[in-house]
């Protein structure tokens, strides 16, 4: 933990004076793009009541902006799973690989909860804890509510939040409610049977195992009732979508008019992840996962009134430390058991009312370099990658970097669209050679890529493929570094210095996610 | 008869051992086992056994022909 993490409580404003400035702000203050989606749910109390913003503000899922500072974590205390997906296969698990249904050790609730606390003891900025399985968490009601009275009980400034395929939640929507579950997700890939039957193999619904279209029907017709039970109960709901082409990327713009009508808060479309490695149908039958360009066309199809989050890194379920980055490896039982863990309260709020005055600088600082952009006008998009480790700052060394931050630059201003995993380049101080061209493949719809620092191979190796290295903006807030350079490079283009180009598609990574060691 | 649960291929995710109507399966060292004393086949509960039902796994929970065939009283 860094020093600075600690300060003492007299030192730092109360945090009601905080939240009047969140609000002088316009909460995450995205004014720019079409800031519906910029910030998953950007906009803040400008397009949102109060009572809903308070539930997603520091919630890293449910506001991009937020992801950049809070932290998440989920425990694997649900491993029983009532359906079978074509793309989930959780009997194989591998700590060096990220996605979801896998996971390294199942918890007892106890457990759970015991972990909960000693994480919120070391990340402060941990204010949301998921159960996301590795099964279902609605097919274990028993272990799932028992987690959440709990930790409510120990620690009730936590966030309880749960995802869920839907086939049981209607029967639990008034426990969920009684247990103040904030937060609920529901995966929904489909509204129509006959697509359906090609991603369910099996449910096991009332006692009985149904396959094909009966059991894609019966799945669909309990996910959207479920979804308007939450809806009606006030509960925020996300609705998670796997992108599968061939099978349902046409189909989830219809998925996203149902959900959208029933009064879903958020879609998150996710590309489908599929190796043979993993043992999955999908894997095995040799069914691919969408390219980048493929992914934001749909998401950009499916924005309008409806938010939309970018900034999935479609976690293990029993993931822990901002998205983006997993620190489970620390906090396992054995770890966990030899920890004196005191929960404090103090300290947890004193760090997030310091989070909360960083992110409103982040905000005043864009909307200051976004007043300079005034005026300009040009049909010029592009998209940047950025190598940060939060904070909403470029501070991350491009050889360091586990992933890049994607971000659209056009005259309404930066707007966040994604993220792209790479390997690390840069493993123990040499350069890699082998993993450049897959990095460079990974931000190859780019034009330049924002880091702290950069080699000097790598450095003509992206400006051979066209990918401006930019190190300029080192330690600089990221959308005002961005819009900076979005003017530099309109002025570049109307002196005749440059020619704009467009930039090809880019790969999504699909293998095993090797973790920072 | 009764069914067993073949331990190499169970994953231990616990998903028959609230389905049982029998209570007849328990968890025993990561993966579960199902008290032959205790299963009925599901023979007058439910149309199918309920473990082969919910399991993820396919063939893993199985006839054991150890034991003679389940007689509904």
């Amino acid at each position: 933990m860094e020093p600075t993490a600690y300060v003492g409580v007299q030192e730092i404003k109360p945090l009601q004076q905080l939240l009047d400035k969140v609000a002088e702000h316009k909460g995450c203050g995205t004014s720019g793009g079409s800031g519906k989606s910029s910030c998953g749910s950007s906009a803040g109390p400008a397009d949102m009541s109060p009572e809903v913003w308070e539930k997603v503000k520091n919630h890293p899922c449910y506001s991009e902006e937020a992801h950049h500072h809070y932290a998440r974590m989920h425990v694997a205390v649900a491993p029983a799973c009532n359906i079978q997906c074509n793309y989930c296969n959780r009997k194989y698990d591998c700590a060096n690989e990220s996605r979801p249904g896998v996971v390294s050790e199942k918890l007892t609730p106890e457990q759970a909860s015991k972990k909960v606390l000693a994480v919120a003891s070391a990340i402060p900025q941990m204010t949301v804890l998921g159960i996301a399985g590795p099964g279902d968490p609605l097919a274990n009601p028993e272990k799932t509510f028992k987690t959440f009275e709990l930790i409510s009980k120990t620690a009730p400034d936590i966030k309880l939040c749960l995802s869920t395929n839907g086939l049981t939640l209607p029967d639990h929507v008034e426990t969920i409610k009684s247990f103040n579950v904030d937060h609920v997700t529901i995966t929904i890939n489909m509204v129509d049977p006959e697509v359906g039957q090609h991603i369910y193999p099996w449910i096991y619904y009332r006692n009985k195992r149904w396959k094909g279209i009966d059991a894609a029907r019966i799945l669909s017709e309990r996910q959207l009732l479920g979804l308007e039970m939450l809806t009606e109960a006030g509960i925020l709901c996300k609705v998670n979508s796997v992108m599968i082409p061939g099978i349902n990327d046409q189909h989830l713009v219809e998925v996203n008019r149902a959900v959208k009508s029933r009064g879903a808060f958020l879609h998150n479309i996710m590309p489908l992840i599929s190796a043979p490695e993993h043992g999955t149908v999908f894997g095995l039958n040799g069914q691919r996962g969408p390219s980048a360009q493929e992914l934001k066309a749909l998401q950009d199809a499916c924005e309008g009134e409806m938010n939309m989050m970018r900034h999935c890194r479609q976690c293990r379920a029993d993931a822990v430390g901002l998205l983006g980055e997993d620190r489970s490896a620390e906090f396992t039982t054995e770890k966990i058991d030899a920890m004196a863990v005191e929960y404090d309260a103090t300290t947890r709020q004193a760090y997030q009312e310091l989070v909360e005055e960083q992110r409103q600088a982040k905000v005043a600082a864009k909307q200051a370099e976004l007043a300079g952009l005034a005026g300009a006008e040009s049909d010029i998009k592009l998209l940047i990658a950025v190598a940060t480790k939060g904070e909403g700052k470029v501070n991350e060394h491009f050889g360091h970097a586990s992933e890049f931050q994607v971000y659209e630059l056009s005259t309404a201003g930066a707007k966040f669209v994604g993220h792209r995993r790479v390997d690390l380049y840069c493993q123990g101080g040499y350069g890699e050679e082998d993993t450049l061209p897959t990095v460079i493949r990974a931000i190859n719809d780019c034009h330049a890529v924002f880091v702290a620092k950069i080699g000097g191979c790598p450095r003509d190796e992206l400006k051979a493929a066209g990918i401006e290295p930019v190190d300029r903006y080192a330690y600089e807030f990221i959308e005002q570094s961005a819009i900076a350079y979005f003017r530099d490079y309109l002025a570049q283009v109307a002196s005749g210095e440059i020619v704009h180009q467009p930039r090809g598609d880019a790969d999504i990574r699909q293998g095993a996610y090797i973790a920072a060691a | 008869m009764a069914y067993k649960i073949v331990s190499s291929q169970c994953t231990g995710c616990s998903a028959c051992e609230p389905e049982c109507p029998n209570v007849a399966i328990r968890e025993k060292n990561g993966t579960f086992v199902i008290d032959p004393a205790k299963c009925t086949e599901c023979l007058g509960h439910f149309d199918e056994p309920q473990c082969v039902a919910v399991c993820p796994v396919d063939d893993t929970c199985v006839i054991d022909k150890s034991y003679p065939r389940y007689q509904a009283a």
